[in-house]
């Protein structure tokens, strides 16, 4: 694809803007609305699973997805480019132990993926990527944090934060509803609470998706790290369907 | 002849209570003939941790700049400190890149964790990690630093008794190989403070 397109197709307009990062954004926004909240002892990341059709198999679409042992990532926008990067995260996770037999630091995997994104948006032949990432991860160095990466391959920090669709209204809701006291389950609980904002109709345990860092290295489901990690580090579990019903059911 | 033993090098590292010590001969010498008595072989990485690199000269040379070439990066990158175990895995990686064609080194890696543990351990040339409770020795010399590490060491040595001991073990070990010696060089690593030592064992 290279040889023949070695010129950029994102380009500057007139006023100084990228407009194929704009549209990116729209894409984004017209994608499912994802939600990341920190808490004083973990961080929850949620979205809902929506299909097109009763029929398809939802089981086969994984949203909030782990990228190591100790992050994880939810997105907005189009499957198949979020696919991408969680791959390639995945495969920067994996070469960042080989060297170092540890996993990577938030603020490093961040980097990594946006650098990514930014590539997009200078290389030949290739277009922005439609997705912003929430991830939220765990490393001895920082302790929990929880990231947005967008389009552009700019990145921020946030203690709550909405992607997607109904971000607007969302974020409302959150700045009204964040403490810097919040625990996990509340943040669980508010999150639930403010998907369920954005939509018509009921939410179904079976169509929610939540990841939380958490300190019960048991909860859930994960990916196993190596034998020599920090015992008492935060690691990023995503909830099964009968422990999402229990949350949703005391939000109900 | 073994490549490993055409300059000649003998390196140590020892445990004690709270703090580490590690200490290196000074000599290098192309096979009998000796050509400069203040040859560096410790290199610090940052105020906790240091290493050590025995064997040919020349990788002990290349290889410090490479170190110190990732560990700048790290520390720019991460915005943190290199710890020891850290810098290990980096250090087994660096050599096992060249698996097939390796770099004649044997490095020794001391200092103190982010929660002041005291840490050792050594490499073979092609990065297998030996992590010790108490010592490790490489270089030409590494049989007799054997002998007397086994000797010397005891658990939880306050950093003047490490002294001695780190001291004695290399200076004797030395003397009985006639391609390490001319002289030491000791740096004993405490949370507070570096004490570094050269000393003047004797010079043939």
């Amino acid at each position: 694809m290279g040889d023949r397109y070695s010129f950029s197709l994102t380009t500057f307009s007139p006023s100084g803007k990228l407009v194929q990062i704009e549209y990116a954004l729209n894409a984004v926004s017209q994608g499912i609305t994802s939600i990341g909240i920190k808490s004083t002892n973990g961080i929850v990341i949620a979205t809902e699973k929506k299909t097109p059709s009763v029929l398809v198999d939802d089981s086969t679409l994984e949203k909030v997805a782990p990228i190591c042992a100790t992050i994880g990532v939810v997105y907005s926008g189009m499957g198949p480019d979020a696919r991408l990067l969680i791959a390639k995260a995945r495969k920067a996770a994996q070469a960042y132990k080989r060297v170092y037999m540890e996993d990577p630091p938030v603020a490093i995997m961040v980097q990594e993926i946006a650098a990514v994104m930014q590539e997009y948006t200078q290389s030949g032949g290739v277009r922005p990527f439609g997705v912003s990432l929430l991830v939220a991860g765990w490393d001895a160095h920082r302790g929990h944090s929880l990231y947005q990466v967008d389009p552009s391959g700019t990145y921020f920090g946030w203690k709550a934060t909405a992607i997607g669709k109904n971000m607007l209204n969302a974020k409302t809701f959150l700045e009204k509803r964040y403490a810097e006291s919040l625990e996990l389950d509340d943040a669980i609980h508010t999150a639930i609470q403010t998907l369920k904002e954005g939509i018509e109709g009921q939410l179904d345990a079976s169509a929610l998706e939540i990841g939380i860092i958490t300190t019960d290295h048991a909860v859930g489901a994960g990916v196993e790290t190596h034998p020599h990690a920090d015992s008492d580090g935060m690691r990023f579990r995503k909830l099964l369907p009968h422990q999402i019903k229990d949350y949703l059911d005391n939000v109900a | 002849m073994s490549i490993m033993a055409y300059n000649g090098a003998s390196v140590v590292a020892m445990k004690g209570k709270n703090c580490v010590a590690i200490a290196s001969d000074r000599r290098f010498g192309v096979q009998a003939l000796t050509v400069s008595c203040d040859f560096q072989k410790i290199f610090k990485v940052n105020d906790r941790l240091f290493y050590g690199l025995a064997g040919l000269g020349t990788d002990v040379q290349t290889l410090s700049e490479r170190f110190r070439f990732k560990s700048n990066m790290y520390k720019l990158r991460e915005e943190r400190d290199l710890e020891p175990k850290t810098f290990a895995h980096m250090v087994s990686s660096t050599l096992y890149e060249k698996r097939f064609g390796p770099y004649f080194v044997e490095p020794v890696v001391a200092g103190l964790d982010k929660k002041g543990e005291p840490f050792v351990c050594s490499t073979d040339l092609i990065g297998c990690i030996n992590f010790a409770k108490d010592f490790v020795v490489a270089g030409t010399a590494s049989q007799n630093l054997y002998g007397m590490c086994e000797t010397v060491w005891r658990e939880d040595l306050e950093p003047e008794e490490l002294f001695e001991a780190v001291s004695q073990a290399l200076l004797n070990a030395v003397d009985r190989d006639c391609l390490s010696g001319w002289g030491a060089v000791v740096h004993i690593i405490t949370p507070e403070k570096i004490i570094t030592r050269t000393l003047k064992g004797r010079m043939d």
